[in-house]
């Protein structure tokens, strides 16, 4: 047990007094612990973070040395931005769909997963696969697969069907490109839904099964209470992502046609680094932030309630 | 097992503390590096040796990077006093590193640009004009081709080019001599004409091969910009670069009316054929393409075997053409030694000599009239057409070049998607370019 | 019977899934051996099957150096990852005190600001303390992370308290409370978790590609981004670079696989 001490060393106090409570051998034992994750949060995370909400309130064009404090109008001129709407109005479809799918999706193939005991190794392998492979190659190979005279044009054509413009078509697009980062993200959602039913102990289902209970009861009234943590982080992340994404877009559409992929951080990227307006992208980035902040907060909020123990 | 956990536990708690203990001055750092930024561009300068060093950014493509690193080390040479280290990015990524340095006070001396981007570059005071001696406007007149007049700005010029790209016309020859047709189209009607003939559609009516590629995200833009406009008799930007001209008479839209006819009405092309036209063309599956002179490197490597020719883009009132390049500016803030050694380096960079291995090693077209029309290049099979069109050669003002850009590409599509009618979308068009010319001098001033 | 065919419909709906999730990574791999003409035609199997694209990537670049420096900094910030990440989502689950909920509400406040917003304060910093082009340099954003942190505190929140409190009663220090009990109890958590933070840094790149200033400093994504330049996107190499940086992504995977196989093993015997 030795180890303790050598560890809270940082604290001088501790080697003074030898007989410390067991409160505050707690206490000695929480801060210590949080003493370099919280210096290192506030140092490479919140103050780099407070030095973004303050360039949004100045006009800043990256190369130039002034940066001219313009009050709140970056944020005026972009309630004003039809890019910027635009933006807002598809994050919004990317959240809604894209959370949702890959919840339902996920659940059910872990589900699925679940329940083999032959080659369990080698499905969970090849569903976790594009979740690894790089999420340019795999853009990329979707894009080849919905081109004009790609793959899926073919088999439309030869079913008799009529070519879609898939990427091209400004109402198609977007779901498409939702579609990619599902399947992408799908890996993920996997793993974590695994590790919390692998969490779930068996005498639980074992009761159930000498109460005589079926399926669908063992599934509304073990599993998914029982997996209410990991179904708060797993939607937490999701949407966090979600609201984040940019690398399939970046490769897929570019945003477009005509705006109608363009998501909040990929225009915030664009402001910052092609245009070079880093004070009116800070101030999208504010607005994004205070956006999945309330939404975060909903759904720790509504999700926990359900917990019962 | 858990004893070694704990060390490493430890070192790492020792390790971060001891980082972040500095960590915590971001902030005021943050504040004072901007201050800092030109004296450490303009810096280090004074020292006691006598030899000046400065720094050259560039974006990484393989050939230029080598050719320059030959290059720096001749005008070592030649100039003991000087020494020029040169910094690469990717070219994707150019502008992130360049935005990410900058206001470190990570600065270049000399930095190499897309011409389209100078104004913005202009406009955030990074750069400073180009100095009288030896670069004064009546000598870039005269020596250079007039299209290097893009980056002129408020009477100055601000970068100057080594080597310059034009757009011509790309075709098939296989494909040409089976349709029956023994010389690329020099009209506008004969390129419709010919593109129809060689367009081929299978059974259900879907393209095999495209008479013409199109492709609004490729080089279209360009060609209806600097190319097509001039060609149906209209202007591009003013004098004082604050107004678009293509509205002043009926050329601009009779420019965009051909262009988005050869998709509408003659369907020669389909957009995202083969993904992009460049991909349809190297193939084999587009007959004619409008691309660029840089495009002649990626055929060689990827499609060696390919039959085709190049010449001068189809005219019908005048000729003219599309230029583009990459340029060299001198950043604000180099001053003393530092700014003669630039200057020096970039009198060596737009040498004769330069300009010759320029083109033969990296294949640009060199950017000094005298350079460029020697008859060794103007016969040259491929890249003839090209020099040939060098002084009908047009650089497009670019404002917000990726805006400017976009703004095209959604005129097309609104025409192909959501069927607006071509006056619509090209009225949309010039009204929302002058608007970000009114956005960019109301900047200025 | 009727058992027999409903696993069956398992396994026949996850075959048909797995051949949805292979298609594009079996695309990838047959890309990776197509000539440069090939890889827009849609053939499964290269016509004329090459290995020069690997040749060309791993015999005329630093590409071994490159997946070395991937390799040491996903390793090593997965490790302080798992570290960190464990302890404090381990603290903020189990225990209440003074401080709490803003630390754990701004720990998860960090995962809202896109990256590419951060970088030019993190540059900053890197110059003024010399971190540029090093090791640290590329590491420091991630050695902690605040989505390991979310995740072990939702992971840590299901062990029992009882448990906890009867090895104080039985006289365990805190520490050793936490590497003794919590952690066997998490372990499919904290296998999850170092996969998601060796993939997360085995595949960075905005950060690493700033930070980064010598050829031989770069990670495999910063190497590989060098490939394509204006007008030359060579696909052929980007989908060999891709393919071989799957690899140890795949060892790693199989790696912890086991290991959250093994968490139910153990909670099973309980």
């Amino acid at each position: 047990m030795s180890n303790l001490e050598l560890n809270t060393k940082v604290e001088p106090k501790r080697t003074k007094k030898r007989h410390v409570t067991l409160k505050q051998q707690k206490y000695i034992f929480i801060y210590s612990c949080l003493f370099v994750p919280v210096v290192f949060f506030l140092s490479i995370r919140l103050l780099p973070m407070l030095y973004t909400f303050n360039v949004g309130f100045h006009e800043w064009k990256i190369l130039s040395p002034e940066q001219p404090f313009v009050g709140l109008s970056n944020y005026t001129s972009l309630f004003q931005d039809e890019v910027f709407l635009r933006a807002l109005q598809n994050t919004g479809i990317y959240v809604l769909v894209g959370v949702i799918g890959q919840m339902i999706l996920g659940l059910i193939v872990s589900l699925l997963l679940q329940r083999v005991n032959r080659f369990v190794g080698l499905f969970r392998v090849i569903y976790f696969i594009p979740y690894i492979t790089s999420a340019v190659a795999i853009s990329w190979i979707f894009k080849w697969i919905l081109m004009n005279n790609g793959i899926l044009n073919n088999i439309l054509l030869n079913l008799g069907f009529e070519k879609q413009l898939f990427l091209q078509d400004p109402n198609q697009a977007i779901y498409l490109v939702i579609g990619t980062i599902i399947f992408q993200g799908l890996g993920f959602q996997i793993v974590i839904f695994l590790a919390g039913l692998e969490n779930i102990p068996n005498m639980f289902y074992e009761a159930a099964d000498i109460d005589g209970a079926n399926g669908w009861q063992k599934l509304s009234k073990i599993t998914l209470p029982l997996l209410n943590p990991t179904i708060v982080f797993s939607a937490v992340i999701a949407t966090i992502s979600f609201l984040q994404s940019f690398t399939q877009i970046e490769n897929m559409t570019g945003g477009g046609p005509l705006n109608s992929t363009m998501t909040i951080v990929y225009y915030i990227y664009e402001l910052a680094f092609q245009k070079f307006e880093m004070g009116y992208a800070s101030a999208a980035t504010v607005i994004l932030f205070l956006i999945i902040f309330l939404i975060t907060l909903f759904q720790m909020k509504v999700l926990t309630k359900r917990f019962d123990y | 097992m858990k004893k070694w956990m704990v060390t490493i536990v430890f070192v790492l708690f020792a390790f971060l503390a001891a980082c972040s203990g500095g960590g915590e001055e971001t902030a005021g750092s943050g504040d004072s590096s901007e201050g800092d930024n030109a004296e450490s561009t303009a810096g280090s300068e004074g020292s006691e040796n006598d030899v000046v060093e400065i720094e050259y950014w560039q974006y990484n493509y393989d050939s230029k990077v080598q050719l320059m690193d030959e290059l720096i080390k001749e005008f070592e040479e030649q100039n003991p006093n000087i020494k020029v280290t040169q910094t690469n990015f990717p070219y994707e990524q150019y502008n992130e590193k360049v935005a990410t340095l900058v206001p470190a006070g990570r600065g270049p001396d000399v930095i190499n640009l897309y011409y389209g981007w100078v104004p913005k570059y202009v406009d955030s005071g990074f750069l400073q004009p180009l100095p009288q001696d030896p670069f004064s406007p009546e000598f870039i007149e005269e020596e250079f081709f007039p299209l290097v007049n893009a980056t002129k700005l408020d009477g100055e010029y601000w970068t100057i080019p080594t080597a310059v790209r034009t757009l011509a016309l790309f075709y098939n020859k296989d494909l040409f001599e089976k349709a029956g047709l023994d010389a690329p189209p020099k009209t506008w009607d004969e390129l419709v004409s010919y593109a129809k003939q060689l367009t081929e559609r299978d059974e259900n009516g879907q393209l095999v091969t495209e008479g013409m590629a199109f492709e609004p995200g490729g080089q279209l833009h360009n060609w209806f910009r600097d190319a097509l406009v001039y060609q149906a008799g209209g202007q591009g930007v003013s004098e004082d670069r604050k107004e678009i001209l293509w509205d002043e008479t009926d050329a601009g839209l009779e420019a965009f009316r051909f262009m988005m006819e050869l998709a509408t009405k003659h369907k020669v092309g389909e957009q995202n054929f083969y993904n992009d036209d460049v991909t349809a063309f190297k193939t084999g599956n587009a007959a004619m393409n409008i691309d660029g002179s840089f495009r002649l490197g990626t055929l060689a490597n990827d499609a060696p075997d390919l039959n085709y020719g190049t010449a001068p883009l189809p005219s019908y009132k005048e000729e003219a053409t599309q230029a583009s390049f990459w340029t060299n500016g001198i950043v604000a803030g180099v001053e003393g030694k530092k700014l003669e050694a630039a200057t020096k380096f970039l009198e060596f960079l737009t040498s004769k000599e330069v300009m010759e291995r320029w083109i033969e090693e990296i294949g640009e077209l060199p950017a000094k009239q005298d350079v460029a029309l020697q008859d060794k290049y103007l016969n040259d099979e491929l890249k003839g057409p090209f020099i040939k069109q060098l002084p009908v050669a047009n650089a497009h003002f670019f404002v917000d070049e990726k805006e400017e850009r976009e703004l095209v590409t959604n005129a097309a599509d609104k025409v192909l998607l959501e069927q607006a009618t071509i006056e619509e979308a090209y009225q949309e068009l010039v009204d929302k370019t002058q608007q970000l010319f009114d956005e960019y001098w109301e900047n200025r001033e | 019977m009727k058992k027999g065919w409903k696993s069956f419909l398992v396994y026949f709906l996850l075959t048909a899934g797995s051949l949805i999730m292979l298609f594009p990574f079996i695309w990838m791999i047959s890309t990776s051996f197509k000539l440069p003409l090939e890889v827009f035609t849609l053939d499964i199997i290269p016509e004329n099957p090459t290995i020069q694209n690997y040749q060309k990537i791993i015999g005329d670049t630093l590409f071994l150096k490159w997946f070395l420096n991937s390799l040491i900094i996903a390793i090593i910030t997965t490790l302080s990852v798992a570290i960190f990440d464990t302890l404090v989502g381990y603290i903020l689950a189990k225990f209440s005190f003074p401080g709490k909920n803003i630390i754990f509400v701004a720990i998860l406040s960090t995962l809202m600001i896109p990256t590419e917003m951060l970088v030019i304060p993190w540059y900053m910093m890197s110059t003024e303390f010399g971190w540029v082009d090093s090791y640290w340099g590329i590491m420091f954003p991630g050695v902690i992370s605040a989505f390991g942190i979310f995740l072990m505190r939702q992971f840590m929140e299901s062990i029992p308290d009882d448990l906890l409190d009867a090895a104080r009663i039985d006289g365990m220090r805190e520490f050793g409370i936490f590497v003794k009990v919590a952690i066997p109890q998490v372990r499919p958590a904290l296998s999850a978790l170092c996969i998601f933070s060796f993939l997360g840094n085995w595949n960075a790149f905005l950060w690493p590609l700033l930070v980064i200033e010598s050829t031989g400093m770069r990670t495999l994504p910063v190497g590989l981004a060098f490939f394509s330049s204006e007008n030359q996107e060579y696909w052929e190499l980007i989908m060999a670079g891709a393919t071989i940086s799957v690899i140890p992504l795949i060892i790693v995977f199989l790696f912890f696989q086991k290991q959250i196989i093994k968490g139910i093993v153990l909670t099973g015997m309980k």
